[in-house]
């Protein structure tokens, strides 16, 4: 298939799809004050400074993100570790930039981790996993911070149970001439439906207006929680497609497609579905190969329904007037799929990435369509129920137990020693080592090599670093702001060897200077 | 689910280039999935927080994004 691809006339004219992951993780103390604010600060501060501690360099832990003041008490040694501290005071000072290029900063109530811009699913897989690891990391760091006994306890979901939401988002890159009516609409089936194997599962109801034990088992922790089909929201009437536009890079070229309609994955083959089969429904989308087809009578019931069905049977209305299962569209998103790999070839996701996306994409579908309980160990809402329900019938507990929703709620618990998810028998596609080492190595393949580099090279220089700027201050005025309005430069392949070569920051903006 | 064949093929047998390296196969058997759990569920008496009543209860966070 890939010598097809190669061979095809039609050239792949999508845009390399640019893409990551930011999710809001769950948090609360046990023994001592349950401030989200406060707490959540205290977590990465306490990271920063055990990474400081081991690198011998407590400069590391300063740079700041470019929206704030430079704040040297962002290291973890000039911060109170007062957990009562009044929030409004510590908001402003955690928001720090790692040398893997991620963002690791306090959002709302929640520690979030942005990972950096990679180029394929496989590698935005390999950065959530290290995003798994710092988080790990940070907890058992928080814990010296802390009084003896208490804990700060970190959950990698989207809900509380009761009726609180917190996102995990996805990003990719498009073409700005891309028409965004056109976009939504067609990517939409994609987004309501593919949570029949991206869903992380929940027990119990949390639609607006319904009793919690309404809904028994659902495929979803979020579909619950989306109002509308399309609009700016993030954190009321939260839209299927979300509008944002903040390319944080060439505004006149790109987009940014901020996905918001996601489940934040514990399983490995999830993650890398989810966003190796949104890459490739991106790509067509951006080529105009995937039509109408698929377009949704009613996203928003939709949705829900499709969550709220197990059995996967129900079906939804289509524009057009018939009634299709969630995995029929799939089904259908997946010939166009392998229909335009032919055709155009998958270069936009990378070639052999975007092969094995296809066929693991199929292999689902399949087991899904057998018999769900077959793909346990890919799909977290099926690996999620299975625990579920064996525990009831183990113990012979009523559906609405409490019990039942601690194993939901533990399944996503990221300390290894109570994690279920863990212990569930996933299938890993990433070796730990290579998850550990993209705790502080950045990507080669996007301008995240430049930002994560110079922040391991150069850290005293840097006072503030963003997506698309790094700002240096070598020691005369101005401030040096180094743009990178473009993800794909700054690659190693474009900078690693000047990097290597550039004793100091000065001789970098030097030569950088001299090639511009 | 009898009624709809249609569109699911028989899943291609998979590239080797492509393949990761000992994945195993995406589905398996009823009988060992039956094993495999029992033992799971045996471990998640263990793990399971001696208070998850009240932890579920007292677990309240803030809408985020």
């Amino acid at each position: 298939m890939v010598a097809d691809a190669r061979r095809s006339s039609v050239r792949c004219m999508a845009l390399p799809k640019v893409c990551g992951i930011e999710t809001e993780y769950g948090i609360v103390v046990r023994g001592a004050d349950n401030n989200p604010v406060s707490a959540s600060s205290l977590l990465i501060n306490s990271y920063l400074a055990a990474v400081a501690r081991e690198r011998n360099r407590a400069d590391q832990a300063r740079v700041g993100w470019d929206f704030e003041d430079e704040q040297p008490a962002n290291d973890a040694r000039g911060y109170s570790l007062d957990p009562t501290l009044a929030p409004e005071v510590e908001t402003t000072l955690v928001n720090a930039v790692l040398t893997n290029g991620a963002r690791f900063y306090v959002d709302h109530a929640h520690p979030e981790i942005s990972t950096p811009e990679v180029r394929t699913a496989r590698e935005a897989l390999v950065w959530d996993r290290a995003a798994d690891e710092i988080v790990r990391a940070a907890m058992v760091a928080a814990r010296d911070m802390l009084p003896d006994n208490a804990e700060i306890i970190i959950h990698k979901n989207n809900s509380d149970g009761k009726g609180n939401s917190y996102g995990c988002h996805e990003n990719y890159l498009l073409a700005r001439e891309t028409p965004f009516g056109r976009l939504a609409r067609q990517v939409t089936p994609h987004f309501v439906t593919r949570q029949v194997f991206t869903g992380a599962g929940k027990v119990g109801c949390e639609v607006p207006g319904r009793p919690h034990d309404d809904i028994g088992y659902q495929l979803s922790q979020r579909a619950d929680f989306f109002e509308e089909e399309i609009g700016l929201e993030t954190t009321l009437k939260r839209p299927i497609v979300n509008t944002r536009d903040e390319p944080h890079a060439d505004a006149q070229k790109y987009r940014r497609l901020h996905v918001i309609v996601g489940d934040a994955n514990m399983s490995e083959v999830a993650t890398y579905l989810k966003v190796g089969t949104t890459a490739i429904v991106l790509s067509m989308i951006e080529d105009d190969e995937l039509g109408d087809d698929w377009v949704l009578g009613h996203p928003v019931p939709a949705i829900r329904q499709i969550s709220h069905d197990p059995t996967l049977t129900q079906t939804v209305q289509l524009a057009d007037g018939r009634r299709v299962t969630g995995l029929e569209i799939q089904w259908g998103l997946l010939e166009r799929a392998q229909k335009y790999e032919q055709s155009h070839g998958l270069e936009s996701v990378g070639v052999e990435v975007g092969a094995d996306v296809l066929e693991r994409w199929e292999a689902v579908l399949a087991g899904l369509e057998r018999d769900p309980d077959s793909v346990a160990h890919q799909v977290d809402w099926v690996a999620k129920r299975r625990l579920v329900t064996g525990y009831q019938e183990r113990h012979g507990l009523e559906s609405g137990s409490p019990k039942l929703k601690a194993i939901d709620l533990q399944y996503h618990d990221m300390r290894v020693d109570r994690c279920l998810a863990l212990r569930a028998g996933l299938e890993t596609l990433v070796d730990g080592n290579a998850a550990r080492a993209a705790m502080t190595e950045p990507p080669t393949s996007t301008r995240a090599y430049f930002r994560g580099r110079c922040l391991d090279k150069f850290a005293t220089d840097i006072v503030a670093a963003n997506w698309d700027s790094l700002v240096f201050d070598i020691g005369r005025d101005p401030l040096r702001r180094v743009p990178m309005m473009e993800p794909l430069r700054g690659t190693a392949d474009h900078v690693a060897t000047l990097i290597d070569e550039s004793e100091t920051a000065r001789i970098l903006l030097d030569r950088l200077g001299e090639t511009n | 689910m009898a009624e709809r064949q249609q569109k699911s093929k028989p899943t291609t047998s998979r590239d080797s280039e492509t393949v990761e390296e000992s994945a195993p196969p995406v589905t398996e058997s009823g009988d060992k999935l039956k094993a495999e759990l029992d033992d799971l569920l045996d471990e998640i008496d263990e793990v399971l927080e001696t208070n998850a009543e009240d932890f579920v209860k007292s677990y309240v966070q803030k809408g985020g994004e």
